[in-house]
C-alpha cells in the first residue's frame, strides 16, 4: 500500500527556500519567473491504517503553525509549471530515514523489510515560462540527474491527471548473490578490456602480475583445498583492484622515478614518499630529540602528536574531488563526514574538535560553454558549500579555518579538501591512546550504516580521470546523524575498553578496512552473507567493496562482544559480527559456507612491484610583462580587493558553525565589525584550561605555472606564517601535506607526463628542504593524482596543488593575536624584506600575465624572525599581526586597516628591499608577494621592547595607524600613490561573493 | 546541604552538551550530568533526580522533518522501559515540581514545537508558535545583541541590566506566532524575554543582520508565565569566557562571558526553591 503525504506552507507563511530558488533562476538562468513555492512530499510504501497515516501527517511531518498536510490529495495550486524532484532508487534519503523512524514511534512497531519512506520536493512556478524553460530549471538548477529523478508538468496536465504519477524509488533486485570467475588466460588487449569494463583501473602490468599469481601451482593447490578453482573470482579481482588502486596504494608516490633535471643530471628516486616525506619527519624528529612530540605518524588513519602530558592531538586532511565533480553536494558532504572518521578511527579513537575546509573552484561567474558531464562552476560552488555546511554543522564540529581558491583549470575537477582534528586522553585504560592491536581470534565487527550499492568503485574510479562514462554508483550521500549516533556510542565503548582496534570504512569499503586489519594480525575469515544490507540484490563483490557511508570496522574480543552489542543496541546503533581475525596469512572471504575469495595477505599488500616513472624538468619561460609605472595605484588596489582569490568569503563562512563546543578563541572573522579575515584559528579543546590548539594552512597553486618547487615552498611558508601570525608556538607544531596533481604518468593520454612528474619531484624536494628548515614534522597527508577531465580531445588538468595544513599549540590562548589594527597612534612594522617577485602574483594575473620571478623563500632568516616574533607575542608586545600573501603589502594593509576601523599611513621608502636596486619601484613594493612577511602594529609604549626583541632580524617601521579612516601610501617619489577610504576598500572587498 | 544537580540531555544529534554542562558547573551547579536519551528511555536515569533540565543545541535527527520535529514526536510517544510511563510523563512531573528548564537553539525549537512555550494557562502540550527558516534562507553563525525585558517573569534573566551579547548559529530561528492574538498575549504577559536589538540595547530591530532571521517582533527568547521555562535561539553556553567574544583582542571585557548569568540564575533559583 502506497500513500502520499504532501506538506504545503500556509499561504501567509514565507517560503525562504523557494525565494532562494527564485533568486538563482533570475540571476543564474535569467528566466522570467514571478513566483516559486515548494511542497514537501513523503511517499510511504508501508502498511499503515488511515488513523496512523493522519497521526504521522499531522504530527511529526507537519508544523501546524505554518504548514498544512494532505494525504493522497494533490496540494499544489496556483502555478503555471510544476517540477517534482526525488531521489533515484538506492540513493541515500536521510529525510526518508528520519520519517520512517518517526512513523515507527507513532505506530509503536518497526517497518517490515522492503517497507520504506521516500521523500521528494515539488517546486511550483508562476511566470511566463515555457516547458523548455522549466526543463532547464529542473536540469540546470533543481536536479542532479545522476542521483535524482524529476517530473515536469504544466498546470493543465497536472489537474487533468489528478496530480503527479506515483513513483516509489525502491531498489528492486532479486537476491541472487552471484559469484563469477574471470578467465585471465587471455591476450593483453583482453586483459585491458577486463580492467577497463570492470572499472578496475588496473594496468596491463598489474593484470599480468595477477595472471602470474593464478598460474602458480602452489596457489592453485591452496585454492582447491578451500573449494575454489584456478580462475580468480570477481570478489578477488575486485578486492585486488581496491587494494592496488592509486587511491589506496599511492603507487605514484611509492614508484621509482627516473628524474632528469634542467641541466641533464639524472637520478633515480626510490619512492617519493620514503625519500622525501617520511625522511623529513624522521630527520626532524631526530633533531628534536627529547623535544620530539610526534606519537604516531603515517601508519594510522591520521597523525597523532602530543598536546600536553594528559592529551594527544589527532589531525587528518582528505580530498574528495572526483565525487564532488559528479555530485557536489553529496560528494562534499561525504568528504567532511568521511574525514571525520579518520581521527575517530585513529589509535583507540579521538573526540573530534574542529574541521577545516579548502575548496578550489573555477570562476562561478563563468559564461562560456562547458564540455559534457562537467557541471557549471557555480553549481559546484553551491553544492560543495552546502554539502560541507550540512556535514560539519550537523556533526557538531566547528569549522574553524579554510579558504577558497579560484583558477580556470579547476573546471576540470574541483578540489575539496576537508580536514578534521581530534583529541584523546594520552592514556586510555592504562595504554597509550595512539596504539591498538588485533589479536588472532578477535571478532570482525562492522558498526553503523548498512551496505548498499552506493560508492561502488569509488576508489578505483577516483584513480582515473573523469570521463563521460564515469560510474553513477561512485556517488554517495553522507548521513551525519547516523554517524553521530555511532560516534556517541563508540566513544563510550572506547572508554570502557570494549574493542581492541578500530578503523574507518572509506575507500574500498570492507575490502580495504578488513584487508588492512588483516595485514595487522596476519589474516581474516569473513562471511559476507552476514553483512546487513540496505536492500537485497547485492552480489558478494559489491558487499565487499561498497563505500556505503557511516561505517567503522572494529576488532572486538570474544569476552567483550556481548557487552559491546548490548551497549550498541541501547544507543540505536547497528553492529554486526562478520567473522574473525586470524593469523592464517590469508584474506579468506566466504558467502555462507562457500569461499568466494582466498588471497594471501602478502600478495595483496606486497605483491605489487614499484611503478617505473619518467620525469624530466624543463623550466618554463613565460612572457615578462612590461611594468608601466603609475602615479596612483588606488584603482589597482580596489580591483585586487574585488578579485576572486582575495575578496571576502564571508557569505560562505557564516554558513559554517565555527563556535560549537564553546572553545573558539580566534574566529574566522575578527575586527571592529566582526568581518576582518583571520590568518588562522585558535580553539580551546579543554574548556577547563587556557592551553589552545592553533591551526592554519597555505596553498598557492598559481606558482605552479612557474615552478612547483616554489609553489610548495610558498605554500608551506604561508601556512607557517599564518600560524605564527595568530600566536602559534614553534616548539609544538606539525604539518600535513595534501598533494592534488594532474596525472603525471606518461601515456597516450598524457604525453607531458614526464614534465608533470618532474613537477611532483620538485614539489617533494621543496617539502623536504623547507620542512627541515622550519623543523616541521609531517604527521599525515594524502595524495590525489588523477585530477584531469578528458572528453575526446578536450582535456582539462588542474594546476599541481599542495595544501599545507598545520596544527600546533599556544601555551595560553589569552596571548593570541588578531589581524585588525587596534588603535590610532600604533606603529606599523613590516617584518621581512620585499623583492621584485611578482611572478605568479595576483597583480600579474589581474593584468593577464604569469611572469617568471616567483617568490623565493629564505627559510633561515624567516625561521629566526618567526621565533623572535613569537617571543614578542608571548611578551604581550604585539597589537595586531597580518600575514602578507595574495596582493602583497597593499592588500594586507587595506585588510588590517578596514578590519580595525582605523586608517593607516605608510611610506614605501622605508620598506626593506632585497635584490636588484634597478627593479625597486612602487608596483613591486605594493603588490609583490615575497614570502615570509608580516604586517604588525605595536603600541608606542611597547616600541622599544618590541624592536629590542626583533633586533638582528629584517624588519622596519613603515608607518602608523591613524584616526582618519583612510589608507594613505607615500611612494618612493614622495607622492601619495594610494589614497582611499576604509569604506570603499571594504565594499570592494565584500561585494564580489556577497550574494552567492 | 543537598547538592544542586543539572542534567543535559544528549543523543540523536545534540551538539552542545559539553559546553552546556561546562556552563552549569561554572555557574555553580554541584553536578552537571550529560545523559544520553537512551539512558532515560531505558530507565537507568530519571529526570526526577535532577533540579535543572538543559535541552541544548544541535541538529536533532538532522532537523530532517523541520527542526526538532522528530524529537518532539519521540518524546511524545517513547515509553520508559520497566516503568509504566512515557518520557513525557517524567517531563510533565518535572514542570509540575516547579523545576526550571532551559532550551537553547535546537532545544528552544523543541520546546516551542512540543508546546512547552509559551504554554498559555499552563497548557504545556499545545503548539501556538514556531521557529522556521531564516528569512535570508541560510544558516547563520554571527553574534547578536539581545535586549532584556526586565518585566518578564523569567527566572533566568534576573540582574541583566540592558541586555547581553551572544552568538546565534541556526538556519531555522525565525519566530512566528500562530495568530496576532497569540503574539499579543506573549507581549502583554511579557513572555518575550529577549529581543534582537541594536548594539546599545535601546530598541528591538527587524534589520538584518542585527535580527539575523526575521523573527516577528524581533523575538529571540521566550518564557512561560511561571518564568521557569525559557527558550532562546542564541547560545549562552558559548559565551562563558571573554575569549569567546569576537572582539576580545580589542576590547576591555570582564573575565566572565555574558552567557553565564543565565545559568547562575538557574542555580540560585534551585538553591532558593528546590533544596
Amino acid at each position: 500500500m502506497v500513500a502520499r503525504i504532501e506538506i504545503a506552507l500556509r499561504d501567509d507563511a514565507r517560503d525562504s527556500r523557494a525565494e532562494r530558488i527564485k533568486r538563482e533562476i533570475v540571476h543564474f538562468l535569467r528566466l522570467p519567473v514571478e513566483k516559486v513555492r515548494t511542497i514537501d512530499v513523503y511517499t510511504i510504501d508501508a502498511v499503515l491504517s488511515t488513523q496512523e497515516l493522519s497521526s504521522a501527517a499531522s504530527g511529526p511531518f507537519c508544523d501546524p503553525v505554518i504548514q498544512t498536510y494532505s494525504i493522497d490529495t494533490p496540494a499544489a495550486k496556483d502555478f503555471d509549471f510544476l517540477v517534482e524532484v526525488g531521489f533515484r532508487p538506492g540513493v541515500t534519503d536521510n529525510v526518508g530515514r528520519t520519517a520512517r523512524e518517526a512513523i515507527e514511534y507513532v505506530t509503536g512497531r518497526p517497518f517490515k523489510p522492503g517497507e520504506g519512506v521516500y521523500t521528494s520536493v515539488q517546486y511550483l512556478f508562476t511566470g511566463r515560462l515555457s516547458l523548455e524553460d522549466t526543463n532547464r530549471i529542473a536540469t540546470e538548477l533543481l536536479c542532479n540527474t545522476l542521483i535524482q529523478r524529476f517530473h515536469v508538468l504544466d498546470c493543465a496536465s497536472y489537474f487533468k491527471q489528478g496530480g503527479i504519477t506515483q513513483t516509489v524509488p525502491k531498489v528492486t533486485g532479486e537476491n541472487r548473490s552471484m559469484v563469477s570467475e574471470i578467465d585471465l588466460e587471455a591476450s593483453n588487449e583482453e586483459l585491458l578490456r577486463i580492467s577497463r569494463e570492470g572499472v578496475l583501473a588496473l594496468t596491463l602490468e598489474e593484470m599480468r602480475i595477477i595472471q602470474a599469481h593464478y598460474r602458480d601451482p602452489l596457489v592453485l593447490e591452496k585454492r582447491l583445498s578451500v573449494g575454489l578453482g584456478g580462475k580468480p573470482t570477481d570478489v578477488e579481482l575486485e578486492a585486488l583492484a581496491q587494494t592496488w588502486s592509486e587511491h589506496c596504494k599511492h603507487k605514484i608516490f611509492a614508484g621509482t622515478v627516473h628524474y632528469e633535471d634542467e641541466k641533464g643530471n639524472r637520478s633515480e628516486i626510490n619512492s617519493l614518499f620514503k625519500s622525501f616525506i617520511q625522511r623529513t619527519t624522521k630527520e626532524v624528529r631526530e633533531r628534536l630529540a627529547d623535544k620530539d612530540f610526534c606519537l604516531s605518524v603515517f601508519k594510522d588513519n591520521a597523525g597523532v602528536i602530543k598536546f600536553d602530558d594528559d592529551w594527544s592531538l589527532v589531525f587528518k586532511v582528505e580530498t574528495h574531488n572526483s565525487p564532488s565533480a559528479l555530485d557536489p553536494y553529496g560528494g562534499a558532504l561525504t568528504g567532511i563526514v568521511g574525514v571525520n572518521r579518520d581521527p575517530f578511527g585513529t589509535g583507540k579513537g579521538a573526540k573530534l574538535i574542529f574541521n577545516t575546509d579548502v575548496f578550489c573552484f573555477a570562476d562561478p561567474f563563468y559564461e562560456k560553454p562547458l564540455p559534457p558531464r562537467l557541471l557549471h562552476p557555480r553549481r559546484i560552488y553551491e553544492g560543495v558549500v552546502e554539502g560541507v555546511e550540512h556535514g560539519g554543522n550537523k556533526s557538531g564540529i566547528p569549522t574553524v579555518n579554510g579558504s577558497i581558491v579560484f583558477d580556470p583549470h579547476f573546471a576540470g575537477k574541483p578540489l575539496v579538501f576537508c580536514g578534521t582534528a581530534g583529541i584523546m586522553p594520552a592514556m586510555i585504560n592504562g595504554e597509550p591512546s595512539h596504539t591498538k592491536k588485533i589479536n588472532p581470534g578477535d571478532l570482525i565487527v562492522m558498526a553503523g550504516g548498512r551496505i548498499g550499492k552506493d560508492g561502488i568503485h569509488g576508489a578505483t574510479f577516483s584513480s582515473e580521470e573523469l570521463t563521460e562514462s564515469s560510474p553513477v554508483s561512485a556517488v554517495q550521500i553522507g548521513d551525519p546523524i547516523t554517524q553521530k549516533r555511532m560516534f556517541d556510542f563508540l566513544i563510550r565503548a572506547r572508554d570502557r575498553g570494549l574493542y581492541n582496534f578500530i578503523t574507518d570504512n572509506g575507500a574500498g569499503g570492507l575490502s580495504s578496512s578488513v584487508g588492512e586489519m588483516s595485514g595487522e594480525c596476519g589474516g581474516c575469515r569473513m562471511d559476507l552473507a552476514l553483512a546487513p544490507l540496505k536492500y537485497p540484490g547485492l552480489d558478494p563483490w559489491e558487499v565487499l567493496i561498497s563505500e556505503a557511508q557511516e561505517r567503522m570496522s572494529l576488532a572486538v574480543s570474544t569476552e567483550k562482544i556481548d557487552e559491546f552489542i548490548s551497549m550498541a543496541k541501547s544507543f540505536g546503533v547497528e553492529v554486526t559480527v562478520l567473522g574473525e581475525f586470524t593469523d592464517s596469512g590469508y584474506f579468506h572471504i566466504l558467502h555462507g559456507e562457500h569461499t568466494v575469495a582466498y588471497l594471501p595477505v602478502s600478495f595483496m599488500h606486497e605483491g605489487l612491484p614499484p611503478l617505473q616513472l619518467q620525469a624530466k624538468w624543463e623550466p618554463p619561460r613565460h612572457e615578462e610583462p612590461l611594468l608601466e609605472m603609475k602615479g596612483d595605484y588606488t584603482g589597482d588596489l580596489l580591483k585586487l580587493l574585488s578579485s576572486l582569490n582575495i575578496c571576502s568569503k564571508e557569505s560562505v563562512v557564516r554558513r559554517y558553525d565555527h563556535e560549537v563546543q564553546g572553545g573558539s578563541v580566534v574566529k574566522p572573522f575578527t575586527g571592529v565589525t566582526n568581518d576582518g579575515p583571520s590568518d588562522g584559528a585558535v580553539v580551546r579543546p579543554i574548556l577547563g584550561s587556557f592551553a589552545g590548539v592553533v591551526t592554519a594552512h597555505g596553498i598557492s597553486p598559481r606558482y605552479s605555472d612557474i615552478d612547483t618547487y616554489h609553489m610548495t615552498a610558498n605554500a608551506i611558508d604561508e601556512g607557517l606564517r599564518n600560524y605564527v601570525a595568530v600566536g602559534g608556538s614553534l616548539d609544538l607544531v606539525a604539518g600535513l601535506d595534501n598533494f592534488c596533481w594532474c596525472d603525471p604518468v606518461l601515456s597516450e593520454k598524457t604525453p607531458d607526463g614526464p614534465y608533470k612528474m618532474a613537477q611532483l619531484v620538485r614539489a617533494n624536494q621543496a617539502l623536504y628542504d623547507v620542512c627541515l628548515a622550519y623543523s616541521l614534522p609531517l604527521i599525515s597527508g594524502k595524495d590525489s593524482m588523477k585530477n584531469d577531465f578528458q572528453d575526446g580531445n578536450t582535456k582539462i588538468s588542474i594546476p599541481p596543488t599542495l595544501l599545507f595544513s598545520l596544527i600546533g599549540r599556544i601555551e595560553d590562548v589569552r596571548q593570541a593575536i588578531t589581524m585588525d589594527v587596534k588603535r590610532p597612534g600604533d606603529i606599523v612594522y613590516l617584518l621581512g624584506k620585499t623583492g621584485a617577485e611578482l611572478g605568479g602574483s595576483e597583480y600579474f594575473a589581474m593584468m593577464g600575465f604569469i611572469g617568471n620571478s616567483v617568490p623565493v623563500v629564505d627559510t633561515v632568516k624567516a625561521y629566526r624572525r618567526y621565533r623572535a616574533f613569537h617571543e614578542a607575542v608571548v611578551a604581550g608586545l604585539v597589537a595586531s599581526c597580518h600575514d602578507l600573501s595574495d596582493g602583497g603589502l597593499a592588500v594586507a594593509a587595506a585588510e588590517s586597516a578596514f578590519s580595525g576601523g582605523c586608517g593607516m599611513a605608510l611610506d614605501l621608502s622605508r620598506v626593506l628591499y632585497k635584490g636588484d636596486p634597478k627593479e625597486k619601484n612602487d608596483t613591486v613594493l605594493l603588490f609583490s608577494e615575497s614570502a615570509s612577511r608580516h604586517l604588525v602594529s605595536v603600541r608606542p609604549d611597547k616600541r622599544d621592547s618590541f624592536e629590542e626583541m626583533m633586533s638582528g632580524n629584517c624588519f622596519a617601521s613603515i608607518g602608523v595607524v591613524t584616526e582618519e579612516p583612510l589608507l594613505a601610501v607615500t611612494g618612493l617619489g614622495g607622492g601619495i600613490v594610494v589614497k582611499t577610504g576604509l569604506a570603499e576598500m571594504k565594499e570592494a572587498w565584500q561585494k564580489t561573493l556577497r550574494d552567492l | 546541604m543537598k547538592k544542586t544537580k543539572a542534567i543535559v540531555i544528549t543523543g540523536n544529534g545534540t551538539n552542545c552538551e559539553m559546553e552546556a554542562a561546562n556552563a552549569c558547573r561554572l555557574a555553580g551547579f554541584d553536578e552537571a550530568d550529560i545523559v544520553h536519551i537512551s539512558e532515560l528511555l531505558e530507565g537507568k536515569v530519571r529526570l526526577d533526580d535532577y533540579h535543572f533540565l538543559n535541552l541544548t543545541g544541535g541538529f536533532l535527527d538532522g532537523d530532517d522533518l523541520g527542526s526538532a520535529k522528530a524529537q518532539a514526536n519521540r518524546l511524545k510517544y517513547a515509553q520508559v522501559e520497566g516503568a509504566n510511563e512515557h518520557l513525557i510523563d517524567q517531563l510533565m512531573r518535572f514542570i509540575a515540581d516547579a523545576k526550571p528548564i532551559l532550551g537553547v537553539c535546537n532545544g528552544f525549537q523543541l520546546m516551542i514545537k512540543m508546546g512547552l512555550l509559551p504554554a498559555f494557562n499552563g497548557n504545556y502540550l499545545d503548539q501556538v508558535a514556531t521557529l522556521t527558516f531564516n528569512d535570508c534562507g541560510r544558516f547563520q553563525d554571527r553574534w547578536v545583541y539581545l535586549k532584556n525585558n526586565p518585566a518578564s517573569p523569567s527566572i533566568f534573566t534576573k540582574g541583566i541590566e540592558k541586555g547581553i551579547y551572544l552568538p546565534i548559529r541556526h538556519g531555522e530561528g525565525k519566530f512566528v506566532a500562530a495568530s496576532p492574538e497569540v503574539l499579543k498575549e506573549i507581549e502583554q504577559r511579557n513572555l518575550a524575554v529577549l529581543k534582537y536589538s541594536d548594539p546599545a540595547f535601546s530598541a528591538p530591530t527587524m534589520e538584518f543582520p542585527l535580527n539575523p532571521n526575521g523573527s516577528v517582533n524581533a523575538i529571540a527568547g521566550l518564557c512561560d508565565a511561571t518564568g521557569r521555562l525559557m527558550g532562546l535561539m542564541p547560545h549562552p553556553e558559548a559565551f562563558h569566557h571573554r575569549t569567546n567574544h569576537p572582539r576580545w583582542t580589542r576590547e576591555d571585557l570582564p573575565e566572565e562571558g555574558d552567557g553565564l548569568i543565565i545559568f547562575r540564575n538557574a542555580v540560585e533559583y534551585v538553591k532558593a526553591n528546590l533544596l
